[in-house]
C-alpha cells in the first residue's frame, strides 16, 4: 500500500504559544471498521506476549510514553488516574492476561499505540468538517455541539464548527466511527519530545491495518 | 549636633506637601509566558523525577507518587501551575525520603541474613522474606532447629531457604 498523505491540522494561537511543539497530524482513509480478521488477531496475540510486568513498570521512562505522561500532567490530568493510552493498553494486558480483540479499528489502534507509544483517534470523515485542528473550548460549549458540556478552556479537537473530541482521546459519539462509516479521519497529537516519525508510524500502522489486512 | 538640628528646623516647609502624582497604571497586562514556560519545564522535570523514583522503588508498595488531577485536559492558570509544581515537588521529596528509609531498613535485613547464615543459633526462629529486602518473589530465610525438638534441645540450628512462591492450584476440583 502507498503511504497515505499526512495533513497537519491547525492549532489555536493561544494553545500554540503555551505548547509550541503541539501538533495534530491527520490521515484520511477510505475504510471503516468491522470484524477483526484472523491476521490482526494473531498480531494482537503476538503483541500481548511481548508485554511483561517489568516492561509496563519501565514504560513510564521510555521517551515517547514519558512525553505523553508529561503532557498529561501539564494539562491537568493525573496520568496515574487517567492513564495515557499506551499505559492503559499495557495495564489492561496485565489485568486481563491478554489483549482482547474488539473490532478492526480498535485493534488497529491498540497495535499502533503500543508499537509507537502515540495515541491515535478516529473520526467518521463524513460527520466532521474538512479543517480539523486543536483549540480551547468556548464558554458553555457542548462536545460535538450537542453532547456533554465542556468546562471552559478545555483542549479539544475541533472542525470549523464544533469540538469533536478531547485531546485526551474522548470522541463525541456522533462524530466517532460506527458500523456504517465508509471513510475515516485518523488523528494523532504530537507533543514535545515525540519525533514525527513515531506519529507517522502510528497513523500509517492504523491506516495499513484497516485497509489492507482484511 | 545642635547646629545641625537648628539647620533642619530652619529648612523651608512645603506649604501643601509633595506634588500629587497620578497613580501608575500599567499600559499592558504583564506577560505571563516566561513564568508559564518555566513552570511547565519544572513540571516536566519533576514528573521525570517522580517516574524515576517509581521505577526505582518497584516492587515496594505504598510510596506516595500520586498527584491529584486538575480537571484537565485544559490550560492551567498560573496559580494552578504553581500549585501543581509545589505538589509534585512535595511528592518527589516524600518519595525520596520514603525510599531512602526503606532501603536503609532493607540493608539491615540483608546484614541480618548474613549473620543468620553465620550464626543461626544466635537468631532462633528469625524469618526474613524477600519483601523485607525489597525484592520480588516469595523466598524467605527462616532459622529453624535441625531435626525438630532434638535440634532445639541440642542447640542445632540452621537457616532454611524457601524455594519460592507456591505453584498456582487452579480453580475447582480435578475431574
Amino acid at each position: 500500500m502507498l503511504d497515505p498523505d499526512l495533513e497537519r491540522g491547525w492549532v489555536d494561537r493561544e494553545l500554540a504559544e503555551e505548547f509550541p511543539a503541539l501538533a495534530l497530524w491527520l490521515v484520511r482513509v477510505e475504510a471503516g471498521s468491522g470484524r477483526t480478521p484472523d491476521v490482526v488477531r494473531r498480531r494482537l496475540r503476538q503483541l500481548s506476549n511481548r508485554i511483561t510486568g517489568g516492561h509496563v513498570i519501565h514504560m513510564r521512562q521510555d521517551p515517547v510514553p514519558w512525553a505523553y505522561r508529561v503532557f498529561w500532567r501539564q494539562i491537568g490530568i493525573d496520568p496515574d488516574t487517567e492513564r495515557t493510552p499506551v499505559e492503559q493498553i499495557a495495564l489492561d494486558r496485565l489485568r486481563h492476561g491478554g489483549l482482547r480483540s474488539r473490532n478492526l479499528l480498535d485493534d488497529a489502534i491498540t497495535i499502533a499505540t503500543f508499537e509507537t507509544g502515540v495515541p491515535v483517534l478516529a473520526l467518521d470523515a463524513d460527520r466532521v468538517g474538512s479543517a480539523i485542528g486543536l483549540r480551547l473550548s468556548r464558554n458553555r460549549e457542548l462536545l460535538g455541539g450537542a453532547g456533554r458540556p465542556l468546562s471552559v478552556r478545555q483542549i479539544v479537537v475541533a472542525d470549523e464548527d464544533d469540538s469533536v473530541a478531547l485531546v485526551s482521546g474522548e470522541v463525541d459519539d456522533a462524530r466517532g466511527v460506527t458500523r456504517s462509516t465508509q471513510r475515516m479521519v485518523l488523528g494523532a497529537v504530537q507533543v514535545a519530545g515525540v519525533p514525527l516519525i513515531s506519529v507517522e508510524e502510528a497513523l500509517w500502522t492504523v491506516a495499513d491495518t484497516v485497509t489492507v489486512e482484511r | 549636633m545642635p547646629d545641625s538640628l537648628e539647620q533642619r528646623t530652619e529648612a523651608p516647609l512645603l506649604p501643601q506637601g509633595p506634588p500629587a502624582s497620578p497613580p501608575l497604571v500599567p499600559r499592558s497586562a504583564p506577560d505571563e509566558r516566561p513564568a508559564r514556560r518555566s513552570l511547565l519545564d519544572q513540571v516536566a522535570r519533576l514528573e521525570s523525577d517522580l517516574s524515576a523514583l517509581f521505577v526505582s522503588s518497584w516492587p515496594r508498595q505504598g510510596l506516595g507518587v500520586f498527584v491529584a488531577s486538575r480537571g484537565g485536559p485544559r490550560i492551567l492558570s498560573l496559580l494552578e501551575l504553581e500549585e501543581l509544581r509545589d505538589e509534585l515537588a512535595h511528592r518527589v521529596d516524600d518519595a525520596r525520603l520514603g525510599l531512602s528509609d526503606r532501603t536503609r531498613v532493607e540493608e539491615q535485613h540483608r546484614r541480618r541474613i548474613e549473620q543468620m547464615l553465620l550464626e543461626p543459633e544466635q537468631h532462633k526462629w528469625v524469618r526474613v522474606s524477600n519483601e523485607d529486602i525489597g525484592e520480588p518473589g516469595c523466598k524467605h530465610w527462616h532459622v529453624r532447629p535441625r531435626w525438630g525438638i532434638l535440634g532445639m534441645l541440642l542447640n542445632w540450628w540452621r537457616v532454611r531457604i524457601s524455594s519460592g512462591c507456591p505453584l498456582a492450584e487452579g480453580q475447582g476440583h480435578r475431574p
